[in-house]
């Protein structure tokens, strides 16, 4: 018999054909539409005259453009304005579902899938947006698309697309307190590299994954694109199965078993083989940060930055050079001695609620530092519900952050939230790439809990180092 | 979409790794709807200086100005989906990308919109970033896979059949399928939803949910 690995179990009940020339036609469940992506592929649809073929496998929202505050005002953003109504009015012309931006089952596409029961295990999900790979998690194949694929999909249900090789991360061992799974993240890609990835599916397994919260693992699936793969998987097992049971989207009772089973028959067979093995063991992980400008260029917070000089390849030189003069660094200087003026805490890697409660476990009883501002963005409206019913929006405020409603935001300078040319900022989203968070902006990416204590301590910090630090 | 069989042009070098779809579109630009006339805003903070005068970015410089290839480093066009990376590149000239290896959605965006992306790795590539510094002009052959340059032999690079054909006939992609595979996919569709009814939501689940109001 063959074994075959979760990836190859979920891909071969969605090719509807094989071409023979390397390609499969795939056919996609589900699909996410946002503004940014969406408004050509519609447009698309309508100068060709094509339908948009089965509209209940589509939900729609507007999270990159909106603002995170005054919210019942109209958008003062002329541009942002246009791109979420005609988002909205595309929507309703072609039977699309749409969450208003003050639903209460609004946020970013990839926090409200898995809230809804929209993503489910087993599934092939789409969305023109590359964390998508986030709703690998559930152990679906989802990944991200660019417009014209998701006009594909709109007008067929599939798409045409080649398989990918696969690649298993295992992780040993448990996590030391003070560290997260955006961590164990950081550090692969740092090691495998920013392309690391590229052209494989990558499954994340081991004795690790069975201790992680959906959340983790979301926020691990979340990251797979940094390491250039559209797609990282997690198997279901019995914490997805409890995630999902209940939600609003979820099988219906009559459904659930034989569902449940399904799911967890997809997980891969014991002598399954990969294309490539990675092995960490997350026991001996410390926190990470990033100091340049791609997400590899990663270090443990009490490393110091490296040294151009010392890297053979010449491309690679001139790009770590490039970062080094973005982010106005210098080989050698102690990464926890980076003076900041911004926190960003929230995004599709980083927004949820469990995320929320780890910065605020840091911030409790503390204050902002006087030099730093911070804003505290919820994923969802309901991770923001959650919070403020258990005080959380509180322990922010108190402490000096601004608590704002779900979106985007500061993750992607594309609303009112960004950085002005020389802010130095500690994110909890995903890229730091040049200008990412906002023209000449300088990001340094790390775990929530570590933007916190670096919100406090108005540098970067170890966030385990914190309780040594007076807080005057 | 336009055909791609032959293309003649000098090439603009950029010896850069991991050069990002933030760089090639910055993400304020994203609020735009359009697909044409985003030329003007590729490269945008390479190209012009705080204050708006043009840098001498290699896509301002004669002759790359007029540049129809590029010739990148590893990585290029990592991370964000935008397609509106490939339509700011494709409306500025640009029709070919050649580098040692790209992000995959950037590599599978270019081939919806007639650009060529080329993967050229060690020695091709040195070879070809120096002869696009020295502005000689490259002839790019789809239909034989080759690249060539007046200083070196042509070399020769892998390209999937499926794609090399959708770029050389101008292939309509969503076209091709509608007309084709139809009633493979409804056949697929009733086993699927046998197999799995709980994945269709046209079973009124999603109209009821919306029918809810969540108003804050
Ligand atoms: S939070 Fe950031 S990474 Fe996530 S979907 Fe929004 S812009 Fe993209």
């Amino acid at each position: 018999m063959n074994a075959l690995t979760l990836y190859d179990k979920v891909w071969r009940q969605h090719v509807v054909k094989d071409y023979y020339d390397g390609t499969s036609l795939l056919y996609i469940d589900r699909h996410l539409v946002q503004e940014v992506s969406s408004p050509q592929a519609f447009a698309g649809l309508v100068s060709e005259g094509r339908n948009l073929v089965r509209p209940a496998a589509h939900i729609a929202v507007a999270d990159h453009a909106v603002p995170t505050r005054l919210r019942h005002m109209p958008l003062p953003d002329g541009l942002a304005a246009r791109q979420v109504s005609r988002l909205q009015a595309n929507c309703e012309r072609f039977g699309v579902h749409y969450i208003g931006m003050n639903d209460n089952r609004h946020g970013i596409v990839h926090v409200i899938g898995p809230e809804l029961g929209f993503t489910l295990p087993g599934l092939t999900l789409v969305c023109g947006d590359s964390h998508t790979s986030t709703h690998g998690a559930f152990g679906a194949i989802a990944f991200g698309i660019g417009a014209s694929e998701c006009e594909c999909v709109f007008a067929t249900q599939t798409l045409r697309q080649q398989k990918q090789k696969t690649m298993r991360v295992t992780l040993t061992g448990a996590l030391q307190p003070g560290v997260a799974v955006k961590d164990i993240i950081l550090a692969l890609i740092a090691r495998i590299g920013t392309n690391g990835g590229v052209g494989h599916a990558i499954e994340y397994a081991g004795p690790t994954i069975a201790t992680l919260s959906m959340e983790a693992r979301m926020t691990l699936c979340n990251m797979s694109i940094e390491a250039g793969s559209r797609v990282g998987m997690i198997a279901p097992d019995d914490v997805t199965i409890a995630y999902v049971r209940g939600r609003k989207l979820a099988p219906t009772a009559e459904q659930r078993d034989a569902a449940e089973a399904y799911w967890l028959s997809l997980a891969t067979d014991a002598d399954a083989t990969f294309d490539r093995e990675v092995e960490l063991d997350v026991s001996a992980l410390v926190p990470h940060v990033s100091w340049g400008t791609n997400p590899g260029e990663t270090a443990p917070v009490s490393s110091i930055i490296p040294d151009p000089a010392l890297e053979t390849d010449l491309a690679r030189r001139a790009k770590m050079e490039r970062s080094l003069r973005y982010m106005a660094l210098k080989p050698g200087m102690r990464l926890d001695e980076i003076a900041i003026d911004k926190v960003f805490i929230g995004s599709c890697t980083n927004g949820r609620i469990e995320d929320l409660r780890l910065a605020a476990q840091v911030v409790v009883g503390r204050q902002v530092a006087s030099t730093v501002s911070g804003i505290v963005v919820p994923g969802s409206a309901s991770v923001r519900l959650q919070a403020e019913a258990e005080g959380l929006d509180r322990v922010f405020t108190d402490a000096g952050f601004e608590w704002r409603d779900a979106g985007c935001s500061m993750c992607v300078a594309m609303n009112d939230d960004r950085l002005e040319p020389g802010d130095r900022c500690a994110s909890t989203s995903n890229r730091n790439f040049e200008g990412r968070q906002g023209q000449g902006g300088r990001t340094h990416l790390m775990s929530p809990a570590m933007a916190a204590a670096a919100a406090i301590a108005g540098h970067l910090v170890d966030v385990r180092s914190l309780e040594a630090l007076s807080n005057g | 979409m336009d055909k791609f069989v032959t293309l003649t042009s000098v090439a603009a070098p950029l010896p850069e790794a991991d050069v990002d779809t933030d760089i090639i579109f910055p993400a304020r630009f994203l609020l735009l709807l359009d697909k044409v006339g985003l030329g003007k805003h590729l490269f945008h903070e390479r190209r012009h200086a705080p204050g708006g005068a043009a840098t001498d970015f290699v896509l301002n410089t004669a002759p790359f100005d007029e540049a129809k290839i590029l010739v990148a480093d590893a990585n290029f066009g990592s991370g964000s989906s935008r397609e509106q990376a490939v339509w700011a590149l494709s409306d500025f000239g640009i029709r070919c990308v050649i580098a040692p290896s790209f992000g995959e959605i950037f590599y599978s965006n270019c081939f919806k919109n007639g650009v060529l992306p080329i993967v050229l790795t060690g020695e091709a590539h040195r070879n070809a970033m120096s002869a696009a510094a020295s502005g000689q002009l490259f002839v790019v052959d789809l239909e034989r896979q080759t690249v060539t340059f007046p200083n070196g032999p042509a070399t020769r690079f892998e390209i999937d059949p499926y794609r090399r054909r959708a770029l050389m006939l101008g292939l309509d992609e969503i076209g091709g399928i509608l007309a084709e595979d139809a009633d493979d996919i409804a056949a697929f569709e009733i086993r699927h939803r046998a197999s799995q009814p709980w994945l269709f939501l046209d079973d009124g689940r999603l109209d009821r949910l919306f029918d809810e109001t969540e108003d804050q």
